[in-house]
């Protein structure tokens, strides 16, 4: 029996249409209805059409300092994943000469990855807090008197458990797209008379874009969707969009966390495809 | 390409010291700023881990920084007697069970779409499309709506029914993502011969398909397992009554401040660093067979 080609190919991807349709649309879909709905003050919903859960969420002072908060620290976590996943693969792939070595030490950045974020996060607790190794080395050297409070429970503890979870997210597809690159490019622009400079700014900087892109929007896209991090290192002093919806949820106030989240993921959504607007990831990553 | 004339003429050897990396020779002084920064990235990342295992087997006057205090395996007992601290043994339990489920599911379905989306077909753009959307959804968002769908249903939310779902709109655009990866060093001439020799579409996959690609699909189960073994956003809010493991270590997070949540914190990366070696250990054995059969015809 010959099928049609097109057939044969919706048979191989329905498996994951009805994981998608189902557990993706759907719950976006309910989640957009219900921030039209009215709340019983029970965790039951009324439905109606009502706009006052965005019109609450909107003119409150407080979400605009969530907003603000949230985008800080992505921005900050944007930059810091950045600046260190470039160098990591730069190094990894164009100055460590054995290949086999360079896999290994890619390897080694990655296993992590594989393990526990909440347990990652909180590995920072002895390291930072008041008592902890960085501030007890600090005033053993004499270079403080009294323990540094900003290290954790901060912004600046915040940053770092961010960083150290999601530069992973910048190494491997910029280590990715860099491992692609031809040598023989580089070689043909030295002999040409370029400059490192001048390498690194018309070669190697343009042929990694797809991986910085890539890399941008899995840390953008976790920095914005996540709570437990800012709830936990900032010790409450900062407050996340998606904290203060989950705060909703413990309240039962689910229309209001509801108009929250369709906002946040417009958002997120806007902010994914300005960067998917800067390369084509599809025949990137196929290819 | 010979090294000789290279080393003869001095313009090269200037162009040489020049290179962003000369693959012979004297290294530029960047490379140490950068092995530098590297050294310091992979301590970094390792070191505070390391901390926490080794507080954890601390004795009963142990805190949560240093110095230790003691040394014993109080902690690890205290994790799996104390009602105080849940149902961490169920917890384990439930989540390496699911962690199986979803892996199983998600080999199997990442396979598939990636053999579908090396054409292209009607739609395909769509599907795409949902999938980065599933990737980059909040995950707490995507969780409540489960959550709230499945109460509309008036169906009640279990780990393994509506978390598996939840859990699987995120594993699964990962594992596609990793089989494109795969599949791009995947040369379709060797399944066309197959074909071409008379075999079915299933003898095809069979024999030819999978076999090629194993270490790549041992890869996409190591995401499978380790996505949703460690994975906490879409869960809490789509397990219902029964815990998983990471939303476990999360309440004790709020709640428990012995080195009882640095033992859990051990438990769990050894079970990851155990699923990491097993597999990486695998994707090593078939390579090495592979060439010792390529080498022995």
């Amino acid at each position: 029996m010959r099928l049609n080609k097109s057939v044969v190919s919706w048979l191989y991807i329905l498996p994951l249409v009805l994981v998608l349709v189902p557990f993706f649309v759907a719950p976006m879909l309910v989640v957009l209805v219900a921030s039209v709905f009215n709340t019983d003050g029970f965790g039951g919903l009324i439905p109606t059409f009502t706009l006052d859960n965005y019109i609450g969420v909107l003119t409150s002072g407080l979400t605009f300092k969530l907003y603000f908060e949230t985008i800080r620290f992505t921005a900050l976590v944007w930059v810091f994943t950045l600046i260190l996943g470039f160098l990591v693969a730069y190094f990894l792939v164009f100055h460590v000469r054995n290949q086999l070595l360079a896999i290994g030490l890619f390897l080694l950045c990655t296993v992590p990855f594989w393990t526990s974020n909440i347990i990652r996060m909180i590995s920072w607790i002895p390291l930072l807090g008041k008592e902890g190794l960085i501030n007890s080395a600090l005033l053993k050297l004499g270079l403080i008197h009294e323990p540094l409070t900003f290290l954790l429970y901060s912004s600046f503890a915040v940053v770092v458990a961010y960083v150290h979870q999601l530069t992973i997210f910048m190494v491997v597809p910029i280590f990715n797209s860099m491992a692609r690159i031809d040598k023989r490019v580089v070689e043909a622009a030295v002999d040409a008379g370029a400059s490192r400079l001048d390498v690194m700014r018309l070669i190697v900087i343009p042929l990694s874009k797809s991986g910085v892109a890539l890399g941008s929007i899995f840390v953008v896209a976790i920095v914005m969707g996540d709570f437990f991090v800012t709830k936990v290192m900032s010790g409450g002093g900062s407050a996340s969009v998606v904290g203060a919806f989950y705060e909703d949820i413990g309240v039962l106030q689910y229309p209001t966390a509801a108009a929250s989240a369709v906002i946040l993921t417009a958002m997120l959504m806007l902010s994914v495809a300005l960067i998917l607007r800067t390369v084509d990831i599809r025949r990137e990553i196929t290819q | 390409m010979s090294a000789a004339p290279d080393a003869l003429s001095p313009a090269k050897t200037g162009a040489r010291r020049r290179a962003l990396a000369p693959s012979k020779g004297r290294r530029p002084w960047t490379f140490y700023v950068l092995a530098a920064i590297f050294t310091f990235y992979v301590v970094a990342l390792y070191g505070p881990m390391f901390c926490i295992y080794v507080l954890s087997f601390q004795d009963l006057r142990g805190g949560l920084v240093f110095p230790m205090k003691g040394l014993s395996l109080h902690w690890f007992v205290d994790l799996f007697t104390q009602a105080r601290t849940g149902d961490v043994a169920g917890a384990f339990d439930r989540s390496i069970k699911l962690a199986i489920l979803v892996t199983v599911i998600t080999v199997v379905v990442s396979l598939m779409s990636a053999l579908a989306f090396r054409r292209r077909f009607p739609g395909d753009t769509i599907v795409f499309a949902l999938m980065i959307g599933s990737l980059v959804a909040p995950g707490l968002v995507l969780g409540i709506g489960v959550g709230l769908m499945f109460n509309a249903l008036g169906l009640p939310t279990t780990w393994w029914g509506s978390a598996l779902g939840a859990q699987l709109s995120w594993t699964l655009p990962f594992g596609v993502l990793v089989m494109f990866a795969v599949m791009s060093r995947f040369d379709s001439a060797w399944e066309e011969a197959a074909r071409d020799l008379g075999a079915s579409r299933w003898q095809t996959l069979r024999l030819v398909i999978v076999p090629v690609l194993a270490p790549g699909l041992v890869a996409v189960a190591l995401f499978g397992f380790t996505l949703s073994y460690d994975e906490f956003a879409r869960t809490l809010q789509t397990a219902g009554p029964q815990n998983t493991l990471p939303l476990e270590i999360w309440s004790m997070t709020l709640n428990v401040t012995s080195p009882a949540l640095y033992a859990l914190g051990t438990v769990t990366t050894i079970i990851s660093f155990l699923i990491i070696g097993a597999s990486l250990g695998a994707i090593v054995w078939i390579q090495k067979r592979r060439g010792r059969r390529a080498s022995s015809t």
